[in-house]
């Protein structure tokens, strides 16, 4: 183990510059965030992922958010284990029928301010699963969404805009929850 | 009485004319109960057993002669003879065919309702559909478990980790295990009831997202399917570029698993290690394919479009890396006592166990069953690659870990032998009509086992029915036997060293 340490410290880090602020992409989806809770919040977020129905391919991204490449730790996102202990909720999945009360609960157990983002394709209008007796579809039937990260799944750049757009202030006044 | 033989059993019944590659019979309740004291002594194994509004079908393997036939029994009163009575694997999968149809399995050791959580408002969902009141949660009985000193530790479906949602109930004296029962279902979302009147291009856009870790592998039991039903052969360089996805997906799940089973027992080096491998998988996948988890490459048909420029030299790029940097992390695992002191003998599959269940990938190679779909029902171009089935018969997480380990071994070989010896040629071709209704059953190999997928086609080329059975269905039972005795700390061990599909599972 002693080796495998050694040779990634005189490596050098994986680590890849992160998307910068003034994307137009990353500055198109903090405009739909409410910046109020972005002073509240300020530069360090807990997020707690919820699968509300997710083929689970959206969770294999966000899982490689944590990865060395990405590393998203050192924006100062952190995942919790607890929706007590957390300002963001990451939501995945058409939302089953079976999962309502589910993600009800996380979200009402999540202090406030908070703000949920809605991510993939399910998450923002049921993708394929639109229609289906067992599927509520958007989260935003649910609960409030602040943010919508499309993708089939969203890859962990798209992810990271999401999350940096969370941060990244523009001056916009913020768009109302729900739209 | 002597062992009647699949085939006889077949002859006894009504052959269905259209249905492809293995035969299917419409057969008798005796020969129904007959086929099911066959999987219960072990002369048969079932691979799948599924409904329809007045049907039962169960899909079954003779491991004798490698053939496969599927048996449908018509139960016009809605009721048929329990296989689960007789071989337990069958159970959940016919309280699903309760839920989902109505049907009543006579004599069925456990009528609780399995994937309808009372929530749907609607009962019977792929027969009449007919509203049905919403029941609270907590109406659902679990088994209950009697003794001294025991008391519950409820978990789920919400999970500590960026994982699936589905409900364990551990029943423990102090801190060992004396039960464990899973409740699962919570991510269903109706996907063969979506498959019911879509388009076979819509239908494999479903299937691939039916787990999302094993598209390609669903890709390929649809496009097995379809291709099968339709009596149509995908051009040879397209079944090429299958199997060199599939076996990209089964090294970047094998190798994140590596790491995140040693992540559960506090070795963060090794998750850390095994991520970086794992992005470069995705990143070499994306370069080729064009996505990182090749999502709807696959198509009937063939495959959506060829390799892109650079991707030959991205997947060497790859391969080369991983011939460079696994046998470290493998030395790593094997040098570290203090994380063998938590995998080694920790969350047991016992072979008997095994035996009846019959589960695919790891878990059964890990426990004495030397069984894969890519040498022993071989579809093409495994049939034509050199390449080993490792085999264990410990049952523990390390014999998982170990399985995994051999398996990226494997699929590196394959992927050099496909990319030396692939054909060129055309990668799709327009499917045929269909010639009336057409039935059709394909298998792959995902990296957690053999998925099937049945279908069966209309005149119009519209999807009449689609069941889709992952390989969890006979895996997550044994996680609940293979817990028991241990810690209730080991469980996150025990059961990424399974990491069973929550999705695939719930359709």
């Amino acid at each position: 183990m002693r080796k495998i340490l050694i040779q990634s410290l005189l490596k050098g880090p994986y680590t890849e510059k992160g998307p910068a602020a003034d994307e137009a992409e990353l500055a198109a989806l903090a405009r739909q965030v409410d910046a109020t809770a972005r002073r509240r919040l300020g530069r360090s977020l807990a997020i707690r992922e919820v699968d509300a129905g997710s083929c689970n391919g959206c969770e294999l991204e966000i899982h490689a958010l944590n990865n060395a490449f990405y590393d998203l730790e050192r924006f100062g996102f952190k995942f919790v284990a607890s929706p007590r202990h957390a300002d963001v909720l990451m939501v995945t999945g058409p939302v089953t029928h079976n999962m309502r009360e589910g993600l009800e609960r996380t979200y009402n157990a999540t202090p406030d301010p908070k703000w949920v983002v809605a991510v993939g394709d399910c998450a923002c209008d049921g993708g394929v699963f639109a229609g289906s007796y067992a599927c509520i579809g958007a989260v935003d039937k649910v609960v409030p969404v602040d943010l919508r990260i499309r993708g089939c799944p969203p890859d962990p750049i798209a992810l990271l805009k999401g999350l940096l757009a969370l941060l990244e202030g523009h001056g916009q006044t913020a768009s109302s929850s729900g739209q | 009485m002597a062992v009647r033989a699949l085939s006889d059993m077949m002859a006894t019944g009504e052959t269905v004319a259209a249905h492809r590659p293995w035969p299917r019979a419409i057969i008798s309740a005796e020969i129904w109960s007959e086929a099911a004291q066959q999987l219960r002594d072990g002369h048969l194994t079932l691979l799948g057993l599924w409904g329809e509004p007045k049907t039962v079908h169960m899909a079954v393997l003779d491991e004798g002669t490698w053939r496969g036939a599927v048996l449908s029994l018509h139960c016009p009163d809605g009721r048929f003879p329990s296989v689960g009575r007789l071989h337990p694997p069958a159970i959940r999968l016919e309280r699903t065919i309760s839920d989902f149809f109505g049907l009543v399995a006579d004599g069925a050791p456990d009528t609780r309702p399995w994937l309808d959580h009372g929530q749907w408002g609607v009962a019977h969902p792929l027969a009449e559909r007919a509203p049905a009141a919403k029941r609270p949660g907590t109406e659902y009985r679990f088994l209950p478990v009697e003794g001294h000193g025991l008391h519950q530790v409820p978990v789920g479906p919400v999970h500590a980790g960026i994982i699936e949602p589905g409900h364990f109930r551990f029943t423990a004296n102090g801190e060992a295990v004396a039960r464990l029962e899973q409740r699962l279902g919570y991510v269903h979302k109706g996907i063969e009831a979506l498959m019911a009147g879509a388009t076979l291009e819509r239908g494999n856009r479903l299937a691939q997202r039916t787990s999302g870790d094993s598209v390609v592998a669903y890709g390929i039991a649809f496009a097995r399917a379809a291709e099968a039903a339709l009596g149509f052969e995908a051009p040879p360089r397209s079944l090429w570029l299958r199997a060199l996805m599939a076996e990209l997906e089964r090294i970047a799940h094998h190798i994140g698993d590596f790491g995140a089973i040693c992540n559960d027992a506090a070795f963060a080096v090794m998750h850390a290690q095994c991520g970086v491998l794992r992005e470069r998988v995705l990143r070499a996948a994306n370069a080729a394919f064009g996505h990182r988890l090749m999502r709807d490459r696959v198509v009937p048909g063939g495959v959506a479009g060829d390799m892109a420029a650079g991707g030959r030299e991205a997947i060497e790029a790859l391969l080369d890396e991983i011939r460079r940097r696994l046998p470290k992390l493998i030395a790593l695992y094997d040098d570290t006592a203090s994380l063998q002191d938590r995998t080694v003998t920790t969350g047991i599959v016992k072979p008997e166990l095994a035996k009846i269940w019959a589960p695919g990938g790891h878990v059964g190679r890990a426990c004495g069953r030397n069984f894969d779909t890519r040498r022993d029902l071989a579809y093409a171009p495994y049939d034509r690659l050199r390449f080993e089935v490792p085999v264990r018969h410990e049952g523990d997480v390390n014999a998982r870990v170990w399985i995994r380990i051999e398996e990226i071994k494997q699929s590196v070989s394959m992927i050099e032998q496909i990319l030396s010896a692939m054909p060129g040629g055309e990668t799709l071709r327009a499917l045929p009509a269909p010639a009336g209704a057409v039935e059709g059953i394909g298998l792959a190999e995902a990296f957690r086992g053999d998925v099937l997928i049945w279908l069966r086609v209309g005149a119009n080329g519209l999807i009449e029915r689609c069941h889709l059975r992952d390989a969890s269905w006979f895996q997550w039972p044994l996680v609940e036997a293979a817990i028991e005795g241990n810690i209730v700390a080991d469980f996150p061990l025990c059961n990424k060293s399974f990491n069973c599909s929550y999705s695939g599972h719930d359709l």
